[in-house]
């Protein structure tokens, strides 16, 4: 423990007090010098850094919204909806709370997307940062938990449907899936026992997770230090005496101003939409949602809220033809090993054996449990990203020229993936996904390859910077 | 790099928007979107309501007395629009069973406090639906009821409206399918009164635009609040967002 400090005699009543806290809760001081005022970041942050702290801001939007939500929500299917219009119509100013906490959650993963987005063109997910990417991936999976749960509870026409087909996915998985699904419905059919877990899940047990995750992203971002656009590590240089990188800067108070301004623009949108648009033209609000849940009607065309449908339109992508893509892609890739990779005679036996036995479970198997492979794993090929990435430069912006037009492409393929999971199928828009399945699979499973190829520009001592 | 990515976002949410817009079935007559402000409107909009569409259907999540946000006394309320054994706080419920009601009708009423969000999405606003809903019955002698309807074929309600509006029949003509050669659809061409009601049409779309802009405001009674409120929380976060420019301008310029 640290000396108790005596205050100087005749100080003010703030030293005073600030002396006493000290003595009793030092953790308080040191803590806020090494996250805040000792946190040193590179100066040339640009607008695609404002997303991680837009993302904490959305997080206590939807926790604080979320406690005034509960307060009046009743987790009960012969109640539920009518509490979400008492809340909307009776409760004062809920019409307000719930507006933001609809809004908010797809602002979330519209912050959230762009966080990631950054994290992939600067490389922020290579060495040392790999577990700061993880615990943010892992983030992310919570989020995609969180928000579909609690999708469920204005139990609405979409609401209910939605739950229907996506618990119905877990039913597809060979031995255990029937079980699974009946473990998670708790109930054969989603009803009151779904809505109720449904609830505990999305108001405390996935919360809870969140936070942690979003503790250990921090603290492990603070241990290892920002990245920046320049991908240029600011911890090689330091001042001789102060030893603060010659390029870092305060996180407090530059970053906290600086940030303010991002808070500003992102709660102009956030509110002209929860004001002026809070159904966004029934992206962010589902028209049918206006229905209370019917098991007995289904609707015409069941579309999950637009954040998840990339994912969703993989999903759809695996038909019967395409599980012989990948069968396709297995054989030429075992192929490829034994002829190129120089194993010895029992491991070309070893790739041989394990490439026929994935080709008879991919044709064993139904192609819709496949699909819902794709779809898991197109989530979680984003876990080993900081292995797979092979370039010897961080940034974008010391890549090969041609890295850019990948990088869009696969940005474009993501909102192609997102469209077409928002339309009903047709035979076109499952061609198109598929090719844009494949390109998403490639960009990621193909990068130790691709990442090294061309020339790469000479990555600068310092960070470029304009004073402002 | 970031520019032409933010455009090309730009350029996809507004295609994604676009395409959404374009979905849906029968073109909708637009409703007087203005109206939903206007007092008289609504509160015209309100007697026709409770008289036409409170028998069957319910508003279970409105309350009676919520119409004093469209100028409504609680002694109007009562003396007006409220049957005998109801209290000024009651929500908007019918007697109707409706199990029994599925029975009579074939499909049970559905409940209208906010069938005006639900109906959006087919081609217009909601409002834009139940606009050109109550206004396309027409006769037609093989349903159950001898009513049809334009924008919900076959629909299980009759033309609640039609002392009002009077009876009209349809004109479809058969064209052939365009991608098809083979295949034939009945087109809608105009309708043709049979005889009149006590409104002329005229009259009759004023009545029908005032009925849905009571549905409309129902279906969000805070909707005007929030729009005149979001203006000022604009400006408010407009000057903050001027200041903590400032104020990062005035902290940055240290930094070399």
């Amino acid at each position: 423990m640290a000396d108790f400090k005596e205050a100087p005699a005749g100080a003010s009543m703030t030293t005073q007090a600030t002396v006493w806290l000290e003595n009793r809760f030092p953790t308080a001081f040191s803590e806020y010098k090494k996250h805040m005022s000792e946190y040193y970041a590179p100066k040339n942050f640009n607008v695609w850094y404002f997303f991680g702290s837009l993302a904490m801001l959305v997080l206590v939007i939807q926790i604080v919204t979320g406690i005034f939500l509960t307060m009046h929500y009743k987790p009960d299917a012969a109640k539920a909806f009518e509490s979400v219009e008492y809340i909307m119509r009776d409760v004062p100013w809920g019409w307000l709370i719930r507006y933001m906490h609809s809004t908010g959650a797809s602002a979330f993963f519209i912050v959230v997307y762009l966080h990631m987005w950054r994290g992939l063109i600067y490389g922020s997910y290579q060495k040392p940062r790999e577990l700061v990417w993880i615990f943010g991936v892992a983030i992310f999976l919570c989020l995609m938990a969180e928000a579909f749960m609690g999708y469920l509870l204005p139990w609405g026409q979409m609401s209910f449907w939605g739950a229907q087909v996506i618990i119905n996915l877990f039913a597809a998985i060979p031995f255990i899936g029937p079980d699974l699904a009946l473990l998670i419905r708790g109930d054969y059919v989603v009803g009151d026992a779904t809505l109720n877990r449904f609830f505990a899940f999305h108001v405390i047990a996935v919360p809870l997770v969140l936070l942690g995750l979003v503790v250990a992203h921090l603290l492990t971002l603070h241990d290892v230090g920002s990245n920046n656009p320049d991908g240029v590590d600011i911890k090689k240089l330091k001042d001789p005496t102060t030893g603060i990188p010659l390029d870092g800067i305060a996180f407090h108070p530059y970053y906290t101003v600086h940030d303010l301004i991002g808070v500003g623009v992102f709660l102009m949108i956030f509110s002209a939409i929860v004001f002026f648009a809070p159904e966004m033209g029934g992206y962010f609000l589902e028209y049918n949602n206006f229905i209370p849940a019917d098991a007995l009607k289904t609707p015409a065309h069941i579309a999950p809220v637009w954040y998840f449908t990339p994912y969703y339109s993989m999903l759809r992508a695996v038909t019967d033809q395409f599980v012989n893509v990948f069968v396709g892609i297995v054989a030429i890739a075992a192929v490829l090993t034994v002829l190129r990779a120089g194993l010895s005679g029992v491991w070309k036996l070893v790739v041989l054996v394990g490439a026929l036995v994935v080709i008879a479970l991919l044709k064993a198997f139904d192609a819709k449990f496949w699909g819902v492979v794709v779809m898991g794993v197109a989530v979680m090929v984003l876990f080993p990203l900081p292995w797979l990435d092979r370039s010897p430069v961080r940034s974008i912006r010391y890549r090969p020229g041609w890295n850019k037009w990948l990088y869009a492409i696969f940005i474009v393929n993501f909102l192609v993936l997102g469209y077409l999971g928002i339309k009903p199928p047709s035979e076109i828009g499952t061609l198109v996904s598929q090719i844009g399945t494949l390109f998403y699979f490639g960009f990621f499973l193909l990068m130790p390859w691709w990442s090294r190829i061309g020339t790469f520009k000479p990555v600068p001592e310092r960070v470029n910077f304009h004073a402002h | 790099m970031t520019k032409r990515f933010l455009l090309g976002l730009c350029l996809a949410l507004g295609l994604l928007a676009g395409a959404h817009a374009a979905g849906g079935g029968a073109a909708l007559d637009k409703f007087p979107a203005e109206r939903v402000t206007n007092l008289p409107a609504l509160q015209n909009g309100a007697r026709l309501f409770v008289n036409y569409c409170l028998n069957c259907h319910s508003a279970n999540y409105m309350r009676y007395n919520r119409m004093r946000d469209i100028g409504l006394t609680d002694e109007q309320i009562k003396n007006n629009l409220m049957f005998a054994g109801n209290k000024v706080g009651d929500t908007m419920h019918v007697t109707l069973d409706p199990a029994q009601a599925k029975d009579f009708f074939g499909a049970a009423p559905p409940d209208l406090t906010v069938a005006a969000r639900s109906r959006a999405g087919n081609g217009g606003s909601g409002a834009d639906y139940l606009y050109t809903y109550m206004r396309t019955f027409y006769r037609d002698d093989s349903t159950v009821t001898g009513w049809n309807n334009l924008v919900f074929p076959s629909v299980a309600m009759p033309h609640v409206l039609w002392e009002l509006q009077g009876q009209q029949r349809a004109v479809f003509e058969t064209e052939k399918d365009p991608h098809d050669p083979a295949k034939t659809h009945a087109v809608f061409k105009s309708f043709e009164p049979l005889s009149a009601g006590t409104l002329n049409a005229t009259e009759y779309n004023e009545a029908v635009a005032d009925l849905v802009a009571f549905m409309q405001w129902m279906a969000e009674p805070h909707q005007g609040q929030r729009v005149r409120l979001g203006v000022f929380v604009l400006l408010f976060l407009a000057v903050f967002t001027v200041i903590a420019w400032r104020l990062n301008a005035a902290f940055w310029k240290d930094i070399k």
